[in-house]
């Protein structure tokens, strides 16, 4: 009955690391250009965001 | 009198070459480590291998330290090292990207809507978080575990409240602090009450915390409030737009005799400036020496240019199409016609302003009344009772369940599916407001050049005319961007044959083309100017004349747009239908005999205007289907607006909706779709009201547990959901197949089963 003393504090950080990757694709400029993104996979040069 | 048509789609592609370079150095920003930054509009990308043809040819360019595309907006963004700007635009074409300076200070980056998806993020976040701690403490955490996971929901709601919840604060206390109330104010009222309530119980080791209720509340909200501000109008940058049909500068020949660059608004009567072939101009002005063709379709509608020489009077903003021209200024910017044009345009769109949108309508009645019932039970309660804890738990439970989560997201999820299913269609929608009012018009009004019509000049009966002769006047034509010429150039399939290929060819603005072939003196352009006798009957279209003998004639025609009929038909049985043109009364009488329609000739943009204003006086709405410059101020002034994508840009920026395939079926599929959406949006309101009517009063009679709570507020707002999606499946009622092509690189998709 105890386990909840880790498990919540596991399933804490895991939904907090999630929001943080979300955040900082967010902030990264990730989601600006979605049809881009899905054209790109197909070119083979290194990709660098501006 | 004259020999060539333009519409907007072609005159706004015909680029000028120089001057590009102040142009894009006005148009850079600085960036920092000496590095500028330049955006630029490059319409025809379209897929992947675009992306890699147009960053490999700007970045090979010197001084171009990156260059990267992005294909959702078609802009390609590129970093150069300070100096001489490089020929961007030039290798672009080059590589057969035609692209035009972007001013990236015209859209800043939307704020509000990165701000409401981070609060959307953490409130989605808090409320899985709690709701999982919630479930236990239901099933049966009791005692030290429930007063744990109490505490752990308050460490998580604290911060998601003062984070996410600051988009429905900051609009609350802006109404309180001016003494009014709108729907944010019962929402903070809410959320705060049921928070501070669940503190108190957890300190007091209660066993009911509201903490779930509070975030999940804040969650559904934030979704209909996203959604919303994608479907809230942007803000109208159409007026905007008019200073980029202007050139941002024009060469101007200073006293000395140099030459420089100068911006659009530094440029006062009286000064000479030198006007290239392609370029617009800058500001109203007399012709002093040159000759050309002068395209004002945008500005009149007027489809066929006219001739320009020393004397000719230009407006700010028409074309140069054939020559360059040297020009004195009449008048600065700020007089020119354009200026006149951008007046007319605001008052329009002040006009329209007035219109209120259905959430806006629905939520100014339900604030008060969620805030009446709320107070009301909390005062009954105390009479009945006397118990202020208990008399505070249901009031608060009262205010929770009237929340308008479902009322929310009633509109906006319909207004986001149209939007989609408008998408997929080929047709862009600028608001959901615009949604609305296109579903509540009775009476449609076309603009002709480039609406009903293609707008682009075709050779009529190409098969009248010799093959041979065809051929070599297209040889010719390849020389010019006239117009006309390309018309004969698209019509020639045969190649010519090598002994008449021209050897030279020269153009001779405002009067047509001159080849060499062998010994022999070929004109291609107007009658009186190609022919040695003077033929005054017949001046209409081109003829190709050798050494001044006819050989044969071109006529011209602009076409109808494809579908124009078959649209026409489906919205004559159910509204009222007129065509508004700027041209001459000849032109506007054949189309619109072909169609059966009403029509007005030769109406000035003000004149369009008027006319629509009187039509809405008589309580009618109109939906005003335009494209030009000339119909900017008319699109602005109709309850609704819809426009080709191949206007002006300042059409399209006025327009409501924009439809990207050349069928006009486009028209009645836009407003069949608004239609289902208005209905669907009513059913969804009636919904949310039914809820509220079951659950309000389980609320005040005090039978709302945190459980009941979390249930009926997801429940409605999924079932409001749930019947925005069947927008889906509804197919519009009067649509028929497609036209197979369509000339726009986007893929629009069949309808989904």
């Amino acid at each position: 009955m105890a386990d909840f003393l880790y498990l919540v504090p596991i399933a804490l950080l895991l939904g907090l690391a999630g929001l943080g990757a979300f955040m900082w694709a967010l902030g990264n400029g990730q989601y600006e250009d979605l049809s881009g993104a899905a054209e790109r996979i197909f070119l083979d040069d290194k990709d660098v965001p501006l | 009198m004259t020999c060539c048509t333009s519409a907007a789609g072609i005159a706004l592609t015909v680029a000028s070459d120089i001057n590009k370079d102040g142009e894009i150095l006005l148009a850079s920003r600085i960036v920092g480590d000496g590095l500028r930054q330049t955006d630029l509009s490059v319409p025809s990308i379209h897929c992947g291998a675009c992306i890699l043809a147009v960053e490999t040819a700007l970045g090979a360019l010197p001084g171009v330290e990156a260059a990267r595309v992005n294909l959702s907006t078609k802009r390609a963004t590129i970093r150069w090292r300070d100096g001489a700007p490089p020929p961007f635009i030039e290798t672009l074409r080059q590589a057969g990207y035609e692209a035009h300076v972007y001013d990236a200070g015209a859209d800043v980056t939307d704020k509000t809507f990165g701000e409401l998806i981070r609060a959307l993020a953490v409130a989605g976040f808090a409320a899985s978080n709690i709701m999982l701690l919630s479930v236990s403490v239901w099933s049966g955490a009791d005692d030290a575990t429930r007063d744990l996971f109490h505490t752990i929901s308050a460490v998580i709601a604290l911060p998601t409240l003062a984070y996410s919840g600051r988009v429905f604060f900051r609009s609350a206390w802006q109404a309180l602090r001016h003494g009014r109330t709108n729907m944010d104010v019962p929402i903070s009222i809410g959320v705060l009450l049921a928070f501070g309530l669940s503190l108190y119980e957890t300190a007091t080791h209660g066993p009911h915390a509201y903490f779930d209720a509070s975030v999940t509340l804040l969650f559904f909200l934030l979704i209909g409030r996203t959604l919303d501000h994608l479907m809230r109008e942007k803000a109208r940058t159409a007026v905007n737009g008019l200073a980029n049909l202007v050139a941002r500068g024009a060469l101007v020949l200073q006293p000395d005799g140099s030459r420089v660059y100068t911006p659009v608004n530094e440029i006062t009567a009286g000064m000479t400036v030198l006007l290239a072939a392609g370029e617009r101009v800058p500001v109203d002005a007399d012709v002093v020496s040159g000759q050309s063709d002068i395209d004002s379709a945008l500005l009149t509608g007027e489809s066929a240019p006219v001739p320009a020489a020393p004397g000719t009077r230009l407006q700010a903003g028409v074309l140069n199409l054939t020559g360059p021209l040297t020009l004195v200024a009449t008048a600065t910017a700020r007089d020119s016609t354009l200026a006149d044009l951008v007046r007319l345009m605001e008052a329009a769109e002040s006009g329209r302003s007035a219109y209120r949108r259905i959430a806006d309508r629905a939520s100014q009645l339900y604030a008060p009344a969620v805030h009446a019932t709320a107070f009301l039970t909390f005062i009954g309660w105390m009479i009945a009772t006397g118990d202020l804890h208990r008399a505070i738990t249901i009031a608060i439970a009262v205010l929770i369940i009237t929340c308008p989560c479902a009322l929310g997201l009633a509109v906006p999820m319909v207004q986001v599916m149209a939007a989609r299913r408008l998408f997929e269609s080929g047709i862009l929608l600028k608001d959901g407001g615009a949604l609305e009012r296109l579903a509540e018009i009775d009476t449609v009004v076309f603009d002709k050049t480039g609406t009903l019509t293609a707008g682009v000049p075709r050779l009529a009966a190409p098969d009248a005319i010799n093959a041979t002769t065809l051929s070599l006047a297209a040889a010719i034509a390849a020389h010019s961007r006239h117009p006309y010429s390309r018309a004969i150039e698209a019509a020639s399939t045969g190649k010519v044959a090598p002994h008449l290929m021209p050897e030279t060819v020269t153009e001779h603005p405002g009067c047509g083309l001159e080849a060499k072939v062998g010994a022999h003196l070929y004109r291609l352009g107007r009658a009186s100017w190609a022919l040695a006798a003077q033929d005054e009957t017949h001046d209409e279209g081109l003829v190709l004349a050798r050494d001044g003998a006819l050989l044969t004639r071109f006529e011209f025609e602009d076409k109808l747009r494809g579908g124009a009929h078959e649209a026409l038909a489906t919205l004559k049985t159910n509204f009222d239908i007129e065509i508004l043109s700027g041209d001459h009364d000849a032109a506007v009488n054949q189309i619109a005999g072909e169609l059966g329609l009403r029509y007005r000739a030769g109406t000035m943009p003000a004149g369009k205007v008027a006319r629509i204003e009187s039509i809405e006086a008589s309580s009618h709405k109109v939906l005003m289907v335009g494209d030009g410059l000339n119909d900017a101020p008319a699109l602005a002034a109709a309850h609704a607006s819809m426009a080709p994508a191949t206007a002006a840009d300042i059409g399209r920026n006025a327009a409501d909706l924009v439809f990207l395939h050349e069928s006009l079926e486009a028209v009645p599929q836009a407003i069949g779709i608004a239609k289902t959406a208005a209905q669907l949006v009513r059913q969804n309101l009636a919904l949310a009201v039914g809820y509220n009517i079951i659950a309000v009063p389980i609320a005040i009679l005090g039978y709302i547990t945190p459980l009941v709570a979390a249930i009926a507020m997801s429940s409605s707002s999924v079932i409001v959901i749930a019947n925005a999606l069947r927008l889906r499946a509804r197919r519009t009622p009067g649509k028929r197949a497609r036209p197979a092509v369509s000339r726009h690189p986007l893929n629009v998709t069949e309808e989904p089963a």
